[in-house]
């Protein structure tokens, strides 16, 4: 009895542990590159690790939209060395990249990771590391691997390797509930609390090292702005003036946070100079002002201000200046953030009576709605630019969804309980 | 509708378990407004004869915190707000304007106005949208006397919906202001 109870507890946390996220590829996956990624093999004495690198590598590569993975049981040769691959299997197969690679034991609870990609059709090897790593980070060590494939194929960077935060909110027997700041692997796995409150907290927002989280927190029974050190769980609060505080925002040198304050009566965007703790009005207005974002080279912030009567985009150098206003399609758009490169930005706008996440390229004014949803919101650019991930409602249930930049493939990150909104995508860790 | 009738009942649960302590509740308020406070109909049932002109309502003296009287616009604690609005709607004008009324005359009663939106739109835009509306009630209570000191506003934006559906009726019911007393 004692042995059955063991394993049930077991079973329920490690469910809860490993698999909070299902991926699901929502668009065709017309035009991906297929690509066989060969399960591990294991060499050594001893239990194999639990983590499945291929599969991991296989998953990551499907969900960026831009790979069509073969599934094992299609495969007809298993090697684990390039000098046991017949590249014939692979283009019978249609292959045009084939992955292979082993775990091995490497001293007490370490491992060293190899793996070799392969171009089918030239026959040739791409790329081979091999990778020295412990049982806690496999699942890092196959995103890292993910990274180099997609990079070595694509040309782009990959951002597989990095991670998310997002806010969840659970109701509870007594029908109260639980809200709280989580962060996880960009594919939804580990997922760790680090803020917990029965009033909303809100807008999280990385620094750009990616190792404090700025965000809202109704604790007190009004909104506050903390900075939290991820990794020690050490905070302080930044702002805790009368009214709105809210709506944080890094420069990119991470310096000063751009933020909402209604303390002199109506809500205005501020700077902070974190050292010197100073702060610098730069929006003035009767109207709606807030959520401020900055350009990547620091000089300008956009922000949301319904000036013109209803909510739109402008934009004023973030030294101080004139105010331009930058959308004019739509009747409502808000919560807008720059893509890394500074190109495009990402909003919510309404089409129709739905609300959506909208493109803008900065160059060329042209506008493009990336999701479907009727209840889009937050949305935030993968690092190195290639998705957006944002919040959506199915069923009365808050979700995260991505979609590449082209609007081509949307994905659903669908956490198994609660509600679970304004995902904020991590920079690449310095 | 079904909805106000069960928040409402714990309300008058609650008066009517003080009903004994009323006086000292009373006695507790500053200045003579306890007096005001105490219903019409009450007084002119007592004289006798306006009985008559008074009708059954009449014999129904509410002895609770005057503020949960259901006679009275200032137990309707809640307001309705059009969509992206701040305006306070012809139809509610009267309840907050009793509000501010009571508010004038206690004054040492102080009320927090909480500002609320539906789900639709950016979470921050909506905590500034909710403190426009609740800042839209207290410059109306302060129309009627009540001072900024009594008032204390705070926006939730979309954060604490009532109603958790994803429809008109919800929206509706999930854009307003609160009187928390």
């Amino acid at each position: 009895m004692k042995k059955l109870l063991i394993l049930v507890v077991f079973l329920v946390s490690h469910a809860a542990y490993s698999a909070p996220l299902t991926i699901e590829i929502t668009e065709s996956e017309m035009g991906a590159l297929p690509i066989a990624v060969v399960p591990f093999g294991w060499q050594g004495p001893g239990q194999a690790p639990s983590e499945d690198i291929a599969s991991i590598i296989g998953a990551d590569l499907k969900r960026s939209g831009r790979f069509k993975t073969m599934p094992p049981k299609d495969m007809i040769a298993f090697p684990h060395t390039g000098t046991n691959v017949d590249f014939r299997d692979w283009r019978v197969l249609g292959m045009e990249s084939l992955v292979v690679g082993q775990v091995k034991p490497n001293g007490v609870g370490g491992y060293i990771v190899r793996f070799q990609l392969f171009d089918v059709f030239k026959g040739e090897q791409l790329a081979g590391y091999s990778i020295p790593t412990t049982a806690r980070d496999l699942r890092a060590t196959a995103h890292h691997i993910s990274d180099l494939i997609y990079e070595k194929l694509t040309g782009q960077r990959g951002a597989f390797a990095t991670r998310i935060a997002y806010i969840t909110s659970i109701v509870q027997k007594e029908g109260k509930r639980k809200i709280a700041l989580q962060v996880a692997d960009a594919d939804g796995y580990h997922p760790q609390t680090i803020v917990t409150s029965t009033e909303p907290l809100m807008s999280p927002a990385w620094s750009p090292d990616g190792l404090k989280l700025a965000y809202v927190s109704f604790e007190k029974g009004r909104p506050s702005i903390f900075i939290q050190e991820v990794y020690t769980g050490k905070r302080q609060r930044v702002a805790s003036f009368k009214g709105i505080n809210g709506a944080p925002a890094w420069s990119p040198d991470g310096r000063k946070l751009a933020l909402t304050l209604s303390k002199d009566g109506n809500p205005d965007i501020f700077i902070l100079d974190l050292a010197k703790r100073t702060l610098q009005p730069l929006s003035r207005h009767y109207a709606i002002d807030t959520e401020p974002a900055w350009s990547p080279d620091g000089k300008h912030i956009i922000w949301t201000s319904d000036r013109g009567g209803r909510p739109q985009i402008y934009r004023i150098p973030s030294r101080g200046g004139k105010a331009e206003r930058i959308t004019f399609e739509g009747k409502y758009n808000a919560r807008a953030s720059y893509s890394p490169d500074g190109k495009l930005i990402t909003m919510v706008t309404q089409i129709g009576r739905e609300f959506r996440i909208g493109v803008l390229d900065l160059a060329s004014s042209q506008f493009q709605v990336l999701s479907d949803g009727a209840l889009d919101e937050s949305p935030s650019f993968a690092p190195n630019g290639s998705m957006v991930i944002y919040a959506t409602k199915l069923k009365g249930q808050g979700e995260l969804a991505a979609v590449s930049v082209d609007g081509r493939v949307k994905q659903r990150l669908a956490l198994q309980v609660g509600d679970v909104r304004e995902p904020a995508w991590a920079p690449y860790s310095q | 509708m079904k909805l106000k009738m069960i928040k409402f009942v714990p309300l008058t649960l609650a008066a009517l378990l003080f009903v004994g302590c009323s006086t000292t509740e009373q006695k507790a308020e500053d200045g003579p407004a306890p007096v005001s406070e105490t219903p019409d109909k009450m007084d002119h049932s007592m004289h006798g004869k306006d009985a008559a002109t008074s009708g059954a309502d009449a014999a129904t003296g509410w002895t609770g915190h005057p503020l949960d009287d259901p006679a009275k616009l200032t137990s309707t604690r809640v307001i309705h707000f059009d969509f992206d609005r701040s305006e306070i709607k012809s139809e509610y004008q009267a309840i907050v304007i009793a509000h501010g009324e009571y508010l004038a005359q206690h004054s040492s009663q102080t009320v927090t106005i909480e500002g609320h939106c539906d789900e639709r739109g950016s979470r921050e835009y909506n905590i500034a949208l909710g403190e426009r509306r609740a800042n839209a009630v207290k410059r109306l209570l302060m129309a009627q006397g009540a001072t900024s000191g009594q008032i204390t506003t705070v926006s939730y934006g979309e954060e604490r919906p009532v109603a958790m559906a994803s429809n008109e009726t919800a929206w509706a019911e999930n854009r307003r202001a609160v009187f928390a007393y």
